[in-house]
């Protein structure tokens, strides 16, 4: 089976490639968001703490 | 006697430590056992006599449908345990998976569409099966717009525990809608007394599952973790982590 056949899917790559390619999408996407997330309350963090470093 | 004293571990401080310690081991297990399922399932599970190679669809939209309606019960169970027993921790982790949950119901309303239109010849029909996963779609939404709204955390979480927990009728009748109405969908494949499925097929299927919910375990992990910072931030414990030392 060469990789031009296994792509095409026997005519339903549309369908096939469009769901798993959807799903890796918003996998990606999510785990960038949970990083983001995490970047900006560390970031925030650190401002208060510099802000009242004795607390 | 083995006293594990479990309540150590609610409290946010010391989940924020093994939650840390987990994240790692959860997401190369997902990592490796999603490259093995896409494997089985592309490579060894053979195609279908009627759909020949739609049916692989299967495979992802599958885990993602029962997932969502398996993340939606955990969540409202955490946001039950939140408001018996007024655990921080456990709002914090309903409030982690929600994300994670509406993006399943997502994917698995997208998978199945997709699978739908060669098959069935519609993208999208008013279908029990469907109507009730874009419903559960809805209240996903509607618990992360709800807790958004009132910024008193505790409150969000007792409002929106309520609207989980009321919610969580919905998983059932998703479940058996393909018994109660005549359906579209197909009924349960996979039935507690086993499967008709071809023996790779199930494997690649369970792998595949399996993948998913490691997968999900990671996010609401990594996703906790944020929160408790978040609601942390003014406890000295935050301060002394070693991420905040300049």
């Amino acid at each position: 089976m060469n990789w031009s056949e296994f792509f095409s899917m026997k005519g339903y790559g549309l369908y096939v490639w469009g769901s798993y390619g959807m799903v890796m999408l918003v996998f990606i996407i999510e785990i960038a968001m949970v990083r983001h997330r995490r970047t900006l309350i560390v970031r925030r963090l650190r401002q208060m703490r510099d802000a009242a470093p004795n607390v | 006697m083995l006293a594990i004293n479990w309540f150590k571990y609610s409290a946010p401080s010391t989940f924020y430590g093994a939650a840390g310690k987990m994240i790692p081991w959860f997401a190369a297990s997902s990592v490796l056992l999603f490259i093995l399922g896409l494997y089985l399932g592309f490579f060894v599970a053979p195609s279908d006599v009627q759909q020949s190679e739609a049916y692989r669809i299967m495979f992802i939209h599958v885990p993602v449908s029962i997932l969502s309606m398996f993340i939606y019960l955990i969540m409202a169970g955490y946001a039950a345990l939140g408001l018996i027993f007024n655990t921080r921790l456990s709002a914090m982790m309903a409030n982690a998976l929600a994300p994670t949950g509406a993006l399943f119901a997502f994917l698995s309303l997208w998978t199945g569409a997709l699978w739908g239109k060669p098959m069935w010849g519609a993208w999208w029909v008013w279908d029990a099966r469907l109507t009730s996963e874009l419903i559960l779609l809805f209240l996903y939404l509607g618990f992360i717009a709800l807790h958004a709204s009132i910024d008193d955390p505790r409150r969000a979480d007792r409002a929106s525990a309520l609207l989980a927990i009321i919610g969580s009728v919905n998983v059932p009748i998703i479940y058996f809608s393909v018994q109660w109405w005549n359906t579209l969908h197909q009924g349960a494949t996979i039935k507690l007394t086993g499967t008709t499925m071809h023996v790779a097929m199930q494997q690649s299927l369970l792998v595949m599952f399996l993948a998913c919910w490691l997968y999900v375990i990671t996010m609401a992990l990594l996703r906790v973790r944020s929160i408790i910072l978040e609601r942390e931030r003014n406890n000295q414990w935050v301060m002394e982590l070693t991420e905040m030392k300049p």
